[in-house]
Formats: structure tokens, sequence, C-alpha cells
């Protein structure tokens, strides 16, 4: 196997690796969605990596040049980056209101009140 | 005229309908507009059933441009039966919803709640409706986004971190999709469903698409709560408003299930997932684990949204025990169960809705002698109650029926055993209301109580009378549900 | 921020100048890289740029909450309406080739339209998310 061609890849691997680690690692509630962030950029780099050619150029037809890069990833991660956003930004307005109910954004800290709070019906 | 753009209509109708209500800034207005569209819907649905029930696919290309370069939607039997069930569900859901979320949501923010009630109902329907596997990603977005909202509107703070919670495992399980469909554009070089599968008959190199048939199982099998991947479900469903538990138990999971039938067998194709792979030994396994340990928990929880919660995680067991035989008979019991579950559930948890509108909550302890001031409302629970079980004359009867047979079918009879010894533990949990509700002496606050008003009760009352007719005169939804097996099947070995 | 003469000089400055390069985004995006997420987003930032040099009273006093939910609203319908259109004038959902008698100027037009349409809903999210967390906790809105 070709370490080095694959180069993109481990990268790829690492950074969904690392955000994954800090999303299950992390109690706090911001740093979780930080390691959400860093998990969906590497699926941005997975899509995007292999899209480029070596000696390609960008995919608008000219007489002087044979290789194009495939412009098709690069859409659809602009449409999954704006989904990321999207997500980020609803998850850190949970967060602010999270932190207006409780007053905290540990998440154990959250759960102890939860557990400790009068059995209230609602 | 229109009818050939039924495809994209089913989807962009609510679609549209929802920046309209956000400009109406109405509660009412927005809640008309969302009957509207519902209905419409529901008609949409039932007419493309009419046109694909020959065995006929429609195919319609967005932009006209032509698959596999466009967008493709792409309606079979599977998938316009899984428009009908959507669609039915949000049109007697969004009836009830009105007196429901009026108690239950602020009335400045109940425009914006129809809003994203129409933006999780395209969602929903766009991921059945579509042929291509990205768009499919960006509808389950749509409709998990929107899911989000709706979870934190309830009014509990808990329903806040339930929200974030399934913010969390949701977006992992998306991008576990996104990476699987990734790797598979990487392998073939297309998008669209239909193409990928016939690429992908030819592609030697197989490991990554066995990374890619992982990564699309974990991530859907997360959106759909498969044991043990279930643990957002729970609190989700407690915490929400009513009428989104009521209209989530019934829809999204389903609408899963929908995705991931979709990829085994009209994708990878069932030989490479079942015969080659030990999927539906893994499967099994989770099924029955599901089965049995969510119903145990079912039975010690003191919330009943909680219970059913954890009912409908074993329900889902149900569901997914059927898809793992690969067997005309064993899908049919899993689709079949899709569509029963969602009536049952979607009656029992509008219901709960109607307790919760006069008690403010649906813990055992506050809801003793309930069934005195509120008898029809929980007759219809112990009806619901009843079809969870599987007796004879409901629904839930006429799937594990299915589910039985196919289990010995298989020649596989301990797990024949298995659902009817699991279906105890469902009559454990089940006469834990009967008693609460029937045999206690009722508080002293509750006798003055009224039955909740007519507009939720017929709503409830009318997915309660299809889980009875359905569970006499199963061969309406058999027989759909029999052709969507033979056409999954049809597809490529 | 209001205080220091350079930001309040530099920054009316600058605010005309992005826009003009939004719009330039936006329209150049037929022909070369830009287009209606990018223009959207660096309009908003524009006014988010005032916004944190005058304060939040004075963004809101040029682009108001309720224009933004209306902006948010009317984008997406734009789009969806050109959508309709292609409907409306014989084609598939989404069709631009019918939107004119040529079908390449009709390729022009319904890009044109759906490009708009994403400015001006691109454009109202940022600006709601800005208000949204500029706007929550109070303790700090005076230095805003």
């Amino acid at each position: 196997m070709n370490i080095a061609g694959h180069f993109s890849y481990w990268i790829t691997i690492f950074v969904a690796i690392t955000g994954l680690y800090i999303i299950i690692a992390r109690g706090n509630l911001i740093k979780k969605l930080v390691g959400l962030s860093i998990f969906q950029t590497s699926v941005y780099l997975l899509y995007i990596a292999p899209g480029k050619l070596i000696g390609g150029t960008a995919p608008i037809v000219a007489e002087q040049f044979r290789v194009y890069s495939n412009p098709l990833p690069h859409v659809l991660i602009l449409t999954a980056i704006v989904v990321g956003v999207a997500t980020l930004a609803l998850g850190l307005a949970l967060v602010v209101r999270i932190r207006e109910a409780y007053g905290s954004i540990e998440e154990d800290e959250i759960l102890e009140q939860d557990e400790t709070a009068i059995t209230d019906p609602r | 005229m229109i009818t050939p753009h039924f495809p994209i209509l089913q989807v962009v109708l609510p679609l549209i309908a929802a920046p309209v209500m956000v400009l109406a800034r109405r509660g009412t207005l927005a809640w008309l507009l969302a009957v509207a569209v519902s209905w419409a819907g529901l008609y949409i649905s039932l007419a493309l059933l009419a046109q694909v029930a020959d065995g006929g696919v429609i195919s319609y290309a967005i932009g006209n441009w032509p698959p596999p370069w466009g967008i493709e939607y792409r309606i079979d039997r599977v998938n316009a039966f899984l428009l009908v069930l959507v669609s039915l569900i949000a049109a007697v859901v969004v009836v009830y919803s009105r007196a429901s979320i009026g108690a239950e949501v602020p009335r400045e923010q109940q425009y914006l709640f129809y809003a994203m009630y129409a933006l999780c109902l395209a969602g929903l329907l766009g991921i059945a409706a579509t042929g291509d596997a990205f768009n499919l990603f960006v509808f389950l977005e749509i409709s998990s986004l929107s899911t989000y909202v709706l979870i934190a509107m309830g009014r509990d703070r808990r329903a806040l971190m339930a929200s974030y919670q399934y913010l969390i495992m949701g977006t992992i399980g998306a991008t576990f999709y996104v990476i699987g469909v990734g790797l598979l554009y990487l392998m073939t070089g297309t998008l669209n469903m239909a193409d990928m599968a016939a690429r992908l008959q030819d592609v030697t190199e197989v490991r990554p698409v066995l990374a890619a048939l992982a990564f699309i199982t974990v991530g859907v099998c997360l959106k759909l709560a498969l044991f043990p991947l279930h643990v957002w479900l729970p609190n989700a469903y407690a915490y929400a408003p009513s009428a989104v538990t009521a209209f989530l138990a019934a829809t999204a999971t389903k609408v899963s299930v929908y995705v991931l039938l979709r990829f085994y067998f009209s994708v990878f194709g069932a030989s490479a997932v079942f015969a080659a792979l030990p999927m539906g030994k893994i499967l099994l396994l989770l099924s029955l684990a599901a089965m049995f340990i969510a119903s145990a928990i079912a039975i010690f929880q003191a919330d009943l949204k909680r219970l059913f919660a954890y009912s409908s995680v074993a329900q889902i067991g149900y569901i997914t025990l059927g898809i793992s035989f690969d067997s005309v008979t064993g899908l049919t019991a899993g689709i079949v169960h899709l569509f029963n579950h969602a009536l049952t559930k979607g009656a029992l948890f509008m219901l709960l809705g109607c307790i919760a509108l006069r008690l403010g909550g649906v813990r055992f302890d506050n809801i003793r002698g309930i069934a005195r001031v509120m008898p029809v409302t929980s007759f219809g629970i112990v009806l619901g109650g009843l079809s969870l079980i599987g007796v004879p004359a409901t629904v839930g009867f006429v799937s594990k029926w299915y589910l039985v047979l196919a289990a010995l079918e298989s020649g596989q009879w301990w797990i024949a055993l298995a659902i009817v010894l699991s279906s105890l533990l469902a009559v454990i949990y089940v006469w834990r209301f009967v008693e609460a509700a029937y045999f206690r002496e009722p508080d002293p606050g509750i006798v003055k109580l009224k039955e909740a008003p007519l507009e939720m009760l017929v709503p409830a009352w009318l997915m309660i009378a299809g889980c009875i007719y359905f569970g006499l005169d199963a061969s309406l939804t058999v027989d759909g549900a029999s052709q969507a097996a033979a056409t999954l099947l049809q597809g490529i070995r | 921020m209001k205080d220091y003469l350079v930001l309040r000089v530099v920054s009316k400055l600058l605010i005309s100048l992005m826009i003009l390069f939004g719009l330039y985004v936006q329209f150049h995006g037929d022909f070369g890289p830009g287009g209606g997420f990018q223009a959207g987003v660096i309009i908003a930032a524009a006014i988010i740029f005032y916004g944190i040099i005058y304060g939040l009273p004075a963004a809101r006093a040029v682009v108001p909450s309720g224009l933004v939910e209306i902006m948010i609203a009317s984008g997406v319908l734009i789009y969806a309406g050109v959508g309709v259109a292609g409907l409306l004038l014989g084609g598939n959902y989404l069709d631009y080739f019918v939107l004119d008698r040529d079908p390449v100027a009709g390729q022009h037009r319904g890009i044109f339209w759906v490009e708009i349409g994403v400015l001006i809903t691109v454009a109202g999210v940022m600006l709601k998310i800005f208000y949204m967390f500029a706007g929550r906790g109070g303790d700090n809105r005076d230095d805003a």
C-alpha cells in the first residue's frame, strides 16, 4: 500500500477521529460542538481532495486545456458546509438557552441538576 | 397537466408553505396553510401510489437534466407506500396539533412551529421521494434540523438538553451517512442510486464499498434508533410537545428504516449485504436485544411518554427483525409493521397529549383514576396498548403473525418463541397504565377535570380506528407491503 | 466602540466598499467564482461590522429584525418561485431552459433569480444569527 499516495486520506481520518474524540471525551457543550464541526470538516476533505487532478484546471472549457478538475465535489461540499453552519448555529443557540435555563454548560452539572430536581410532573 | 409533476410537488408544497407561514406571522393562518398542504400531500401521495400500483416506476428529472447527471426523483412501490404513510400521519396530526400546540407553545411562536413542522414534513417526504444519494442527505438534514427545533419547543427545560443530545447524535449519524456516500461516489463516480447500483456490479475493489456499507449502516441506524444507538430517543420523545412526539414517533424513524432498506436492497444488493456478510445475524441480534432490553426498561419508567418511547425502541426491533430475514415474508412483516406501528404509536402519543393537556403531565403518580374523568381517552390508550401487545383484531397481531411466519419459514422456531415472549413484556407495561387509570382511586384534583376537546380526540381515535380496521382487514396494508417487499427483492441481488 | 474616531471613519469607508464587493461577487458569479452564498455573507458581514462598531441598536435601525425575517422567507420563496415558473411554462420543476425562448438565455435568467434568492436568504440568516446571539445576555450590551 502506498502510504504517501494516500496522504489526503490519512489527514481525513486524523481529522475525523480528532473530532469524534472531542465529542466523546469533553463534557463542555461548546467543546462538543467544536468537535462536531471538526468531524464534519473531515468529510469536506474526503470529498474535495479526490476531485483535484494534478495539473488539472478549473472546469471551464477552453482550447489550451486538456485536464480538468472535477467540480461536482465542490458543489456538494458547498451544500454540506451550509448544512454544517446551520447545525452549528442551531447547536450554539440551544447552548445559549441551556445556559439560561440551567446556569451551566457542563454536561455533568446539568444532568446532576436534572436528577436532584424535585420530580416535578412537568 | 399537473399529474406528471406530482413527485416534486409532494416535496415542494410544504417547502414553499414554510416561508409563507413565516411571512404570515399568524398562528391560525399558518395552521390553515399547514392543514392545506398536509391534505394536498396526502392526495398527491395516494395518486402516486395508484400510478405505481402496476409495478411501474415514475422518474422525474429536476430541471430537465436527465438522470444520472441531474437529480432524479424516483417513485416505485416502496417509497410510494412510505409517502402515503408519512403524509397520512401528517394530515391527521396537523388537525390534532391546533389545540395541543395552542396549550403547549407560546402564542407568538406558533407560526414558527408550523413553519418548522412544514419543513420537517418536506424533509421526510424528500428523503422518501429522491433517487439521489446526496439529495437524500440534504433532506435528511432539513428534517433533522427542524426536528431539533420542534423538540426544543417543549415546555420543560429538559427538552433543551434532549434536543441538544439528539443534535449531536443525529449529526454524527448524518455525517457517517455522507462519508459512506462519499466512498461510494469515489468508487462509482455517480450519486444517482440506480446508476450507483448498476456501476457497483463492476467495481472490483470491494474494501471501500464495504467501508461505505458500514458507515451508511451505522449512520442510518443512529437515525432510526436501532438498539444500542437509541439513547437520544427516549428523552427527545418524552420532552417534545405532544403533537411533535406523535408526528416523530410515527414518521421520522420509519423514513430512516426506508433509507436502510433502499441502500441494502437497491444499491448494495441483498446478496452483498446478507450472503457475503453476516449483516443478517447482526441485525437479528440487535433486534432481539431491542425487543427484550428496551421493553424491560419501559416497564420501569415513571413517565408514560418515556415508557412508550422505550416501547418504540422495542418496536423498531420488530421492524429490523423482519428485514434481517432477507425473505419476502420477512420484509413484508417489517414493512407492514412499519405502517402498523406508525398508526399505533401515533395514536398513543396523541392520546397521551390529551391527558397532558388536562393534567400538565403524564407521570404515573398523576394519572391515578384518570379513566373516570377521561374515559374516551383512556379507552383509546388501552386499545392502542392491545395493539402494541399484538392481540388479535388489532394491527399489532397482523405484524407479529407475519413475523412469526417469517421466522418459521427460515427454520428458526426459537425466534418465533422470542417474538411471543417479548410481547409478554408489552403486556406488563400496558397493564401498568390500566392499573393506574382504572383501578386506583382518583386524586381529588383529578375529579374536576373534563374530557379532552373533540378536535384532539377525533384525530387520535381516527388512528385507533385505523389500528382496528387494518387489524380486521389487513388485505390493503399487507398487499401494499408485500408488493413493496417484492419490488425490493427484485432489485439486484 | 463608537468613541474611537479612527474606527468610525474607516468603518464607514469600508462598509460601502464591502457592499460593493458583495454585489460584484453576486453578479460576476455567472462568469467567475462567486454567487449568492458568498455575496450574502459579505453583505451581511458589512452590516454586522457596522453593528460591532456602532452598537446593536444602530444596526437594528438599518436592518430591523422584522425585515430580516421577511428576507429569510422571501429569498426561499424567490428560489422556489423560479422552480414554479419553470412548471408554469411547461417544463419540469427548476427547469431553466423554458424561462426564455433561447434555452441558454433561459439558463442565464433562471440562475440569476435563484442567486438573488440565495443572496437575500443567506444575508438574512447571517444577520438573524448575529442579532440573536448579540442580543442575548444583557450584561455586555453597553459596550457593544
